[in-house]
């Protein structure tokens, strides 16, 4: 049997032995994308007067350079590991979920909100509820595209980026409202930010960085996100539901519902890495809170092969760019949006080569039964 | 209010309106020339950006709009042919291909306008020109006959779109690569080159759209200047059926909601702005949950074909 290199491998009771050179095909794919994209990335950088090869030194000085910048990758990185952990559970089902944006601006909403409004309780209680509150509003969020979609079978793709612009139009209205810094009201400069959140709420941080424990956190929920898809019923479903909707409708397995659970729960875990950018990173609601980590996540879901045990590094590969691109455009000039527009060229990468390996496979698979075939 | 200056006002929202519809009309009626030959193109957000920006740039330094216009197109052009290797001869799952052309878009036009605009700038755009005797009806002339160029082209499209796809060849082909490839394959028909067509031309007028967007409605080009119509055009051929004249219903009752929100600010009516411009994102969802679950699209809809596979 040849390597599957497709993402969605068949689910089997229990694997034979481990298949190195599948996971090695699986792996060369998107690494082979990512240093595609870097050259093309290049190639923009000679256009634009800029040394590259400078450029990417910058990069990798602003990640590895100092004991701060390493600590920056990994708190880029830990909204990126939870909302990439929603995407997984949601295109698992074979639902695609680009409401990443909308949703971690709903749980961000409701952090602000909850834990200013619980200032008095002590940090032991107000720090899970504050998460778990911000849990369900992004969750909230997902609910709607994804009952949508059961129901009325509206395209989510389509609902979640709706849904987007609504979240950030509401975030908007609340900061220039009922949210606004009374500190910037009173001093008359009217900022959009929300007040300073209550200091038993702040995440504990290593000294000196902005590294918080809601990493730990996310590694730990990816670790459960693991067996959740792989160990339960309810994950052997939603996995089921995405391989075949047709046999699972067969299976007595009911495919709408499995479809809004998914859609639910990615937009739970984007709400919480809105939470974690609030009260680990920001303490307090920021314009600019989600910094298109609701994108950046499907670019790391993607590329660790929507695996919840491959989005660990591959978010964090991708919170280092982030951080190596900050350093770039202060350092060499060039704007941050070009990782972006390379963050575009990689999908269309990843998805491009994969299913170039899946038909490579296929077409190996057809020639070895023609050989046998001849044989017999 | 007086009489005089209600009517005023209609004149003007409705004015605003057949204007406004221009960018989702072209986008509109190409993303459903795309999806009839079977290949949903998600990236038309990602088209419209760069081609707004491409447009703007060439327009700003030549001075010359026309250039500008056909920059915009070619810009189409190409990302489409982008669009069409991915998803038709690769074969990739077309929605997340969408998405990542949308983020390439969106990410490429805001690197290319810091880098070579790097401030917002106006320029002249595409003027209104009257049309003799019809543009001196009382209103309506006002309304529909005294707008420039890139609007009076959106809306010939609709009539020329019909009879493209209804009553000629190669608008049958097209769709019947969408409804059964596997049956246009065994006539001879080439599948994937019908829909690198569909999803090329398609693409032109989603450029079309962004050029028209910088260089006849707001006249300027910013990050993010489509603030997601790309996504609603999409929409709106849902809503539409398909259609072209379904997609024009769709297109103007969508910029009459954005011409209304936006004289609502005009006006001072004592709405937050955050609110209004929500709007047309609540109706799109409305109009999604309404049409999509008793239309029927192309059979073939996001389906890779491969020959013997079926």
């Amino acid at each position: 049997m040849p390597p599957d290199t497709a993402t969605k491998s068949l689910p089997s009771a229990r694997k034979p032995a481990f298949d190195w050179q599948g996971l090695l095909l699986r792996v060369a794919s998107p690494v082979l994308a990512i240093l595609f994209a870097l050259l093309i990335g290049a190639v923009m950088l000679l256009l634009l007067r800029a040394n590259p090869l400078t450029a990417y030194a910058t990069m990798v000085k602003g990640v590895f350079g100092s004991f701060y910048g390493f600590t920056q990758s990994l708190v880029k990185a830990t909204p990126l590991l939870l909302v990439g952990l929603g995407i997984c559970i949601a295109f698992r089902a074979s639902v695609l979920n680009i409401g990443g944006e909308g949703q971690i601006i709903a749980g961000a909403l409701m952090a602000t909100w909850f834990s200013l409004q619980f200032r008095t309780w002590p940090g032991w209680l107000l720090i899970p509820a504050t998460m778990i509150m911000g849990f369900l509003a992004g969750s909230f969020w997902g609910f709607i595209p994804g009952i949508l979609k059961a129901r009325l079978n509206v395209n989510e793709i389509l609902s979640t980026v709706m849904m987007n612009a609504i979240g950030l139009q509401l975030m908007n209205l609340l900061l220039r409202g009922p949210l606004i810094d009374p500190a910037g009201v009173a001093a008359g400069t009217f900022i959009h930010q929300s007040d300073r959140l209550p200091t038993q709420v702040w995440l504990g941080r290593i000294p000196q960085t902005q590294l918080h424990t809601g990493a730990i956190v996310a590694v730990v929920l990816a670790i459960l996100v693991y067996i959740f898809l792989w160990r339960t019923t309810i994950g052997y479903r939603i996995r089921a539901v995405g391989l075949s909707p047709e046999a699972s409708k067969y299976a007595g397995i009911p495919v709408p519902f499995y479809q809004a659970l998914s859609l639910t729960l990615a937009g739970g875990f984007a709400g919480l890495a809105g939470v974690v950018e609030v009260i680990g990173v920001q303490h307090r609601l920021l314009e600019g809170v989600t910094s298109g980590y609701g994108f950046t996540g499907i670019v790391a879901a993607l590329f660790g092969g929507l695996h919840p045990l491959g989005l660990i590094p591959a978010s964090w590969l991708f919170g280092s760019l982030l951080v190596g691109a900050d350093m770039m455009q202060r350092a060499v000039q060039v704007p941050a949006s070009l990782i972006d527009s390379l963050l575009g060229l990689i999908v269309l990468l990843v998805i491009g080569s994969q299913v170039w390996s899946r038909r490579l496979a296929t077409r190996r698979t057809i020639e070895l039964a023609k050989k046998m075939e001849a044989k017999s | 209010m007086n009489e005089l200056t209600t009517a005023a006002i209609i004149v003007g929202i409705l004015t605003s309106a057949v204007r406004l519809a221009t960018p989702y009309l072209y986008a509109g009626i190409g993303e459903a020339i795309a999806e009839l030959s079977g290949v949903v193109n998600l990236g038309v957000d990602g088209i419209m950006l760069m081609s707004a920006y491409g447009a703007f740039f060439v327009a700003l330094n030549t001075g010359n709009l026309w250039l500008g216009l056909l920059a915009g197109a070619l810009i189409g052009v190409l990302m489409g042919l982008l669009m069409a290797f991915i998803s038709v001869t690769l074969k990739a799952e077309q929605g997340i291909s969408g998405i990542g052309l949308y983020m390439f878009g969106l990410g490429l036009s805001s690197l290319l306008f810091k880098t070579t605009i790097g401030t917002v700038k106006t320029i002249t755009g595409f003027q209104p020109i009257k049309i003799p005797l019809l543009g001196d009806i009382p209103f309506i002339g006002q309304i529909l006959f005294n707008q420039s160029l890139p609007v009076y082209g959106a809306f010939l499209l609709v009539p020329l779109a019909w009879f493209i796809l209804d009553k000629t060849t190669w608008g049958l082909r097209l769709k019947a690569v969408g409804q059964t490839p596997a049956a246009a394959d065994s006539l001879g028909v080439n599948v994937d080159r019908v829909r690198y067509v569909g999803t090329v031309a398609g693409s032109l007028l989603a450029g079309l759209a962004g050029a028209s967007l910088s260089l006849a409605l707001v006249n300027l080009f910013q990050e993010n200047l489509t603030a997601g119509q790309g996504f609603i055009a999409v929409a709106l051929v849902y809503f539409g059926g398909w259609r072209p004249l379904g997609i024009m219903l769709g297109a103007l009752l969508f910029s009459t909601v954005n011409a209304f929100q936006l004289w609502m600010q005009v006006l001072n009516v004592p709405i937050p702005s955050d609110v209004a411009v929500m709007l047309p994102y609540l109706l799109t969802i409305f109009a999604l949950a309404l049409t999509v679950s008793r239309v029927r699209g192309p059979a073939a809809l996001n389906k890779p074909f491969e020959r013997g596979a079926h």
